[in-house]
């Protein structure tokens, strides 16, 4: 196991040295939300009952599949949500 | 008054092993005494020592030669000498008839603490304390080079990750205190440390020797007559372009000659990169944040380059802003570029500098008024001028004559807006001009010229 590198912070520190994730929208008007299945058993009841609430509401829903929950999703899955959705739900565990 | 002395020897040294009378004769005087050795604590035989196992001892007294006496007086350092030389031994120790049978002089040999790579090694673990930075720890498999990109570090291309040593090796490249505030980086008017941008410098692939010139060109951005914030936010195309004048050109290496404005060189690019990287990290200034650059210019990864004076007839455009004859300098233009100058059929100043005033005619818009611009002349086209004997004035005001239109008051080009250099390769008749701001003078931004220090 190889030392944790630590670097030197080259900016002017006004914002936290943690990474923020991204802050939540305010609202999934006029938004696509991506529902992404990652092959993992009773994953895609959760999901369809999201999809169900979110078509309620009018919110336009797209699905997407990894091959395998085991290993990370391919890059072509990556791009497509990333450039057909705003925000991506997954089913992480049974 | 406490004397008290400290040695620092080695087994591999036949230096140091050889003075083994002269530590037990240290040792019988009585004189308080501490010994360190770098690599066998069984050595020396003839006193007891201590291991520096780690070389922090070493290190902290900043040894380079084995074997060091140090002399302390109430804890002050008054004295230290390395190797073996009697007469210095005795004056230091104050004992007399040292080592008697020794020859007199041996030189020493390298401390195991300087040997290659250790220094900066054995900075970072123990001298990076006074870096004053926040420290940003990385997960156990986190890429350096992806962490940087990831926190926003990067202006596109891969940073070199800036580690305390690299960060403590830099900043040996000057004199200046790490903590030094060079003035406030727009848009977030952060106070810009010699430290600060020694760590950019590192990330734009900088050697610590070029440090000197980064710091002179961030100190032309942050001076207020350039408007770096302006420079910074406007939707014009600029950048900084940072013209290099001085023997520091040629200390570093940097090309004056051939793709002078292209890429292939690393001073050029690593300090133009550097200079950005300040803005974009310690002032905040982001593309589509404060940075509104309708198209922007693809020298705004890096846009730095020296001028050819061993080449030229005409004095450095350093000395004709105000620098010191001889000195190195820096002057920081915003602009943007590359707007070719071509003629291959002018054989005299008169005819060559008509087709510099038509490129200029139709700059931008015909319609622009008062507008700053370098004019970097290349050799074939300097030789032209030359021969005809044109200094440098003569060319700005055929220039300015040839650019009066009847009809317009104000004058095509901004009085003290004109900078010439001279730069390139020896083959091609190919002039370049790399216009400036819409905002010129004192209401947008004035070119700034800084000596480059130590």
């Amino acid at each position: 196991m190889r030392n944790t590198p630590v670097l030197v912070d080259p900016t002017g520190e006004v914002e936290p040295a943690r990474r923020e994730p991204l802050a939540r929208p305010a609202s999934l008007d006029g938004r696509t939300v991506a529902l992404l299945d990652i092959s993992k058993a009773r994953g895609d009841i959760f999901l369809d009952r999201l999809h169900m609430r979110l078509d309620e509401r009018g919110i336009e829903v797209k699905r997407y599949m990894k091959p395998t929950f085991a290993r990370i999703a391919p890059v072509a899955v990556k791009q497509q949500i990333a450039s057909e959705a705003a925000l991506v739900v997954e089913g992480l565990a049974d | 008054m406490t004397k008290q002395f400290t040695l620092v020897v080695k087994r591999d040294c036949p230096t140091c092993t050889l003075l083994e009378p002269v530590y037990a004769e240290l040792a019988a005087s009585g004189l308080a005494l501490d010994v360190w050795t770098q690599d066998d604590p069984a050595f020396p035989e003839s006193v007891s020592g201590a291991l520096d196992e780690e070389l922090e001892r070493s290190f902290r007294l900043g040894v380079e030669i084995v074997p060091t006496l140090i002399r302390r007086e109430d804890g002050e350092e008054t004295g230290r000498t390395w190797g073996w030389d009697r007469a210095e031994w005795e004056r230091l120790t104050g004992l007399e008839g040292l080592g008697a049978g020794l020859p007199p002089f041996r030189p020493g040999c390298g401390a195991k603490n300087v040997e290659p790579g250790m220094p900066e090694a054995l900075a970072a673990r123990f001298g990076s304390a006074h870096l004053k930075s926040r420290r940003v720890p990385l997960a156990p498999l986190e890429d350096e080079v992806e962490a940087a990109y990831d926190r926003g570090w990067s202006d596109g291309l891969p940073v070199v990750p800036p580690t305390e040593a690299r960060v403590l090796a830099m900043l040996d490249g000057t004199t200046r205190d790490p903590g030094e505030v060079l003035g406030l980086a727009p848009p977030n008017l952060q106070p810009c440390t010699v430290e600060k941008v020694a760590v950019n410098a590192v990330m734009a692939g900088c050697k610590p020797e070029y440090l000197p010139v980064v710091l002179a060109a961030v100190e032309a951005a942050l001076d207020d007559a350039f408007c770096m914030h302006g420079v910074l936010a406007t939707t014009y195309y600029i950048g900084p372009i940072v013209i290099v004048n001085g023997p520091v050109r040629r200390a570093v290496g940097m090309n004056a000659k051939g793709n002078v404005l292209g890429q292939g060189n690393r001073a050029n690019a690593t300090v133009g990169r550097a200079l950005q990287l300040v803005v974009r990290n310690v002032g905040g200034g982001k593309p589509q944040g404060v940075d509104r650059a309708a198209l922007g210019n693809p020298g705004k990864y890096t846009f730095c380059f020296p001028e050819d004076e061993e080449g030229s007839a005409w004095p450095p455009l350093s000395e004709s802003r105000g620098a010191g004859k001889g000195a190195s300098a820096v002057t920081l233009f915003a602009g943007y570029g590359v707007m070719g100058v071509v003629d291959q059929d002018s054989r005299t100043p008169e005819a060559l500098v008509e087709t510099f005033a038509d490129v200029f005619r139709g700059l931008e818009n015909r319609n622009r008024r008062n507008i700053d611009a370098v004019v970097v002349v290349s050799p074939e086209h300097d030789r032209v001028f030359r021969d005809g004997g044109w200094s440098r004035e003569d060319l700005e005001a055929a220039l300015r004559t040839a650019l009066d239109e009847p009809g317009h008051e104000t004058p095509k080009l901004r009085e003290g807006g004109l900078l010439i250099v001279r730069a390139g390769g020896g083959a091609g008749m190919f002039s370049a001009i790399l216009p400036g701001w819409a905002a010129t003078g004192p209401v947008g931004s004035i070119p700034v010229t800084k000596e480059v220090g130590t």
